[in-house]
Parts: C-alpha cells; sequence; structure tokens
C-alpha cells in the first residue's frame, strides 16, 4: 500500500464579515488549492465539506459547494467535528485514499461565522455543551477553558502573564501573516494593564487577550495517492500519521483538568504510525483557540512534560528560531477560527513550511511538521503528522 | 388530536433548559424534595452522575437512584462576565466540578460564596436551588 500525499493547499483571508456568500467564500480556499495543485476539477475524485452546523443557514451544505466549485457528479459529503472538522476530513480522506476507492480527494473546510447574528451566534454557544446537563447553568467556551487555565495554574503555578506571552508571541507572526484577522502588535503591557480592554475579564482566570476572535473563512486541501501525488506534483508533502481521538463532552466526565486527553491519544497514535518521538518534530501548529491551548498542547505533544510547557515560552523555544517552533503563522489567537476552515489552513501552513515557501514566517529547514486540531473543549482531537 | 400527556418534568432544570423530555426525569421530583441524585446500574454497580436511565457497559437499564450527599472537592472553577441568550439577569455567575471520587459534578457554585474564598482542592457540597425565575438547579456550597 503506497503513501498518501498533499499536492495542493489553500485558505481563503480569513476575516470580520465577509462579503459574498458561503459558495463564494468557500471558492476562495478551493481556488488557492487548485492553482497550488495546479489540476483541474475533473481530476478531483470526491469532495468532502467541513463545517459546524450551527452557523450554516443552508441545509447540507456539500452538495450545493460541491456544485459551485465544479465538483459534480463526484461523490461529496459532509463532515463535522465542530473545530477539528477539516482535520478530520483530512484523516478521512486518507482513508478514502489507502482503501483504494479514490485517487485523489479535496477536503474543504469553511465557515462564515457572520452568517448569523451575533445574538443568534450567542444563543448558539449556549447550546455547545451538554444541552441537557451543562448548558441550563449557562456555559460559554471560555468559561470551560479557564477552569483548565486555572487548574493548570493550581497544580504547576502557571500566571496569567505565561499566558499573556503565548499571545504576545502570537502577535508576533499575526503582524507579518496577510491571512490573518488580527494584525496589530500586542505588548505585555496590553494585555496586563487593567485600563487596557485585553486585559479585561472573560471568564476568570481568562481575559480578552488570552481569547481568539470569530472570523469567515475556507481552506482546501488537495490529497492523493502516492502514484498520482508523483505523477501530478513536483513537491508533494507526505501524511505520516493522523491520529484522533475524543472524550466526554460533559466536565463530569473528565479525568484531567491540565491537559486534553484527546490530544495525548491522538498523538499517541500519530506518532505510532509515523514511526516518529516529539523531538523529530521540527515546526507544529497547535490549536490556540485560548492561550491556555497551547501552552496545554506543548505538553500534551510531548515537546514538554506536564508542568514545564511554561519553559518553552519563557525562553522563547517556541518562536521561529527556537527548538520547537509553534504557530509561525499567528495561531488562531491572530488569524481567527473559523470553525470549519481552521484545521486546513494549520495544515496549509505546515505544508509551506515544508515545502520552504513561508516567506517570513519560513522555520530553518523542516523536515517533519506537526498539526494539532481540538474541537469543542477538547472533546475531539485530531494530531496529524506530515513530511517531505 | 392525540391528547396523550408529555412527561416534560425536565423543562424546570436549570435558567433555561433545553431539554423537557428525560427518562430521568424523576431526578426533577428529587430536586423538589431538596435532593441531588445520581444513578446506579443494578448489574455493574457503576455510578453516573449526571444520571442516565442506561448502562453502556451491561446494555440494561436496572437503575436505581442515589443521593449526592457527602462533600466533594473542587477540581476547578471560572466565573463569568459573559453568558449565553436567556442568562443575563444571573450574571456574574461561576461554574465548577467537584470530585467525589466514584464520580465527578458539574454545576454553579452558589452565590453566598465569594470567588476569592475558592480555593482548588476545598471541600464542597451540592445543595438544591430555587432560581428567581421559578426554575430549578444546585449549587455548591462550602461543605
Amino acid at each position: 500500500m503506497g503513501k498518501v500525499g498533499i499536492i495542493g493547499v489553500g485558505q481563503s483571508a480569513f476575516v470580520r464579515g465577509y462579503p459574498g456568500s458561503i459558495k463564494e467564500l468557500t471558492f476562495e480556499g478551493f481556488r488557492e488549492a487548485m492553482q497550488d495543485a495546479q489540476i483541474s476539477t475533473e481530476d478531483i475524485e470526491s469532495s468532502i465539506i467541513c463545517s459546524s452546523p450551527e452557523y450554516d443557514k443552508q441545509r447540507s451544505p456539500a452538495g450545493v459547494l460541491s456544485e459551485y466549485l465544479g465538483l459534480i457528479p463526484q461523490p461529496t459529503c459532509y463532515l463535522e467535528t465542530l473545530c477539528s472538522s477539516s482535520s478530520m476530513g483530512v484523516r478521512m480522506g486518507y482513508s478514502l485514499i489507502k482503501s483504494g476507492l479514490h485517487d485523489v480527494v479535496a477536503i474543504i473546510g469553511f465557515q462564515k461565522m457572520s452568517e448569523i447574528t451575533s445574538a443568534e451566534s450567542q444563543e448558539r454557544m449556549g447550546r455547545g455543551a451538554d444541552l441537557q446537563w451543562e448548558s441550563p447553568f449557562g456555559t460559554m467556551m471560555p468559561a470551560y477553558y479557564a477552569m483548565y487555565a486555572r487548574a493548570h495554574m493550581d497544580k504547576y503555578g502557571t500566571t496569567s502573564e505565561d499566558l499573556a506571552s503565548i499571545r504576545v508571541k502570537a502577535s508576533t507572526y499575526g503582524q507579518i501573516n496577510d491571512k490573518a484577522v488580527y494584525r496589530k502588535a500586542v505588548t505585555m503591557d496590553k494585555l496586563t494593564d487593567p485600563e487596557s480592554k485585553m486585559a479585561g475579564p472573560v471568564a476568570s482566570p481568562l481575559r480578552v487577550g488570552d481569547c481568539c476572535a470569530n472570523a469567515d473563512g475556507s481552506s482546501c486541501i488537495i490529497m492523493a495517492s502516492e502514484e498520482k501525488a508523483k505523477a501530478l506534483s513536483k513537491k508533494p508533502i507526505w501524511v505520516l500519521g493522523v491520529g484522533a481521538a475524543s472524550t466526554a463532552v460533559n466536565m463530569s466526565g473528565r479525568d484531567l483538568f491540565t491537559g486534553l486527553t484527546v490530544a495525548k491519544d491522538a498523538a499517541t497514535e500519530a506518532y505510532k504510525m509515523a514511526g516518529v518521538s516529539p523531538k523529530d518534530i521540527n515546526v507544529a501548529e497547535v490549536h490556540d483557540c485560548f492561550t491556555i491551548a497551547e501552552l496545554m498542547a506543548y505538553e500534551n505533544l510531548g515537546f514538554a512534560e506536564p508542568g514545564k510547557g511554561v519553559e518553552l515560552i519563557r525562553n522563547k523555544e517556541t518562536y521561529k528560531d527556537g527548538s520547537i517552533p509553534v504557530n509561525i503563522d499567528g495561531g488562531l489567537l491572530s488569524k481567527g477560527h473559523p470553525i470549519g476552515a481552521t484545521g486546513g489552513s494549520q495544515i496549509r501552513t505546515i505544508v509551506k513550511q515544508l515545502r520552504g515557501e513561508a516567506e517570513e514566517m519560513q522555520v530553518k529547514d523542516p523536515e517533519i511538521g506537526l498539526v494539532h486540531n481540538i474541537g469543542g473543549v477538547g472533546l475531539y482531537g485530531n494530531v496529524t503528522i506530515l513530511g517531505r | 388530536m392525540s391528547t396523550k400527556e408529555i412527561d416534560d418534568r425536565f423543562k424546570k432544570f436549570g435558567t433555561v433548559s433545553f431539554t423537557s423530555v428525560s427518562k430521568i426525569n424523576d431526578f426533577i421530583d428529587y430536586l423538589e424534595q431538596g435532593k441531588v441524585m445520581g444513578t446506579k446500574c443494578r448489574d455493574c454497580g457503576m455510578k453516573f452522575f449526571p444520571p442516565r436511565a442506561d448502562c453502556f457497559k451491561c446494555l440494561t437499564s436496572n437503575m436505581d437512584w442515589f443521593e449526592v450527599s457527602e462533600a466533594g472537592k473542587l477540581i476547578s472553577f471560572s466565573k463569568l462576565q459573559y453568558g449565553p441568550v436567556g442568562f443575563e439577569n444571573d450574571l456574574p455567575y461561576t461554574i465548577a466540578v467537584l470530585d467525589f471520587g466514584e464520580y465527578k459534578v458539574f454545576g454553579r457554585v452558589s452565590d453566598k460564596v465569594p470567588e476569592d474564598d475558592l480555593q482548588v482542592g476545598m471541600d464542597m457540597k451540592v445543595a438544591v436551588n430555587e432560581l428567581p425565575n421559578g426554575q430549578m438547579n444546585f449549587v455548591f456550597e462550602k461543605a
């Protein structure tokens, strides 16, 4: 059985209030990936459309979007695991190709979060937990991650300044990523001065600056069998490992509050499949929907021992020139987080890094890269390992 | 027109309930008696909180109720400054998780406990709470 390669990557700019329909938004990421792969729509044998349905007014988006992208009459389907939908799409694409069913598959992620009003969006947010047992208490995503932050601080002495330093790093690279929604510099003062808007409390101990922003965006990853990848592409990037896991949605079903079990479990599977270990990773994209999420990722992926993740950020080891560069595209904190498009955007970044095409964001000569993409509050986890 | 009566007791749970019909609707009757209850599988003995009607291990639905009466340890908490639609009048409020060993309980901290008094690891107990809008939930108080 041959390898599976990535032959084209694309994403739209991530923006607030995209001035177009979901079809037009999705076309942007698709066009970039198609131009990157230099193939035609007839070459794509199947598509997987990924988003989080609570934001979609369109029922069953897969059919409408595949028609707009010229991917009919090929089979298509819709896939969702909240914020990790398009990484899960890549895992499913991998298995479609490995099984021999298809040779070329497009994984298309999108989310137009501004499709619904902010009041509608706030109403949906309340339903983003265990609907029967958690939502009636009035829950929000930041508050759940805040409970993880509190537990991490209590056990390991992590501080709000440590978390803020992750946001400072994100902004360092967000400023040079023209696809990012938030491109301003963020200083430690801005995050900690009580007068500053970014230091305002959201859900203790998390503050405004610890949280990523909603955005509209799309992404596309084109995958191919080894034979097709070699025939169609000069620089295929190989999918070495596709780990995934799930856990209890209700916090009362969780055993760990200082890290995400789904990230650990998905990483274990991905490392084993790829035959590599954490020290072999040269560049990584992690799911920093909140600053604490990036810190836990360092530990859950094995870049640091539990409780030692802060040393990586304090010593700037996760900056571009550090020992394990992380989120050198600004991460979700800078790019924004259009749920269904996020995983594809992370994979696009790592593919560009491995090809040496990341321009100002380029890490020195990486051979193996990793993508950590989490759905919900550590409900679903995907870890994807890519190599040259 | 069907005249079949719908057992929708669960609509009484929480500031806003998003579920009205569940096989564990007796949970609401117990709340009204001042008790917070979980379920225990009669076949394997596993305790469930929140209560479940079915055991995924035994694939049976032979459940007994048990009361969450002892003290649990505070695992973590967060005070919310923003809430979803329908919770505006409750803000700010604090959510938390307590560990009882065999099971854990997610809920809200009582308004009577200031955030500064909360410490990870402290003992807390569960108490039934009536909300201003006539709905019911449970909250955590100092043990």
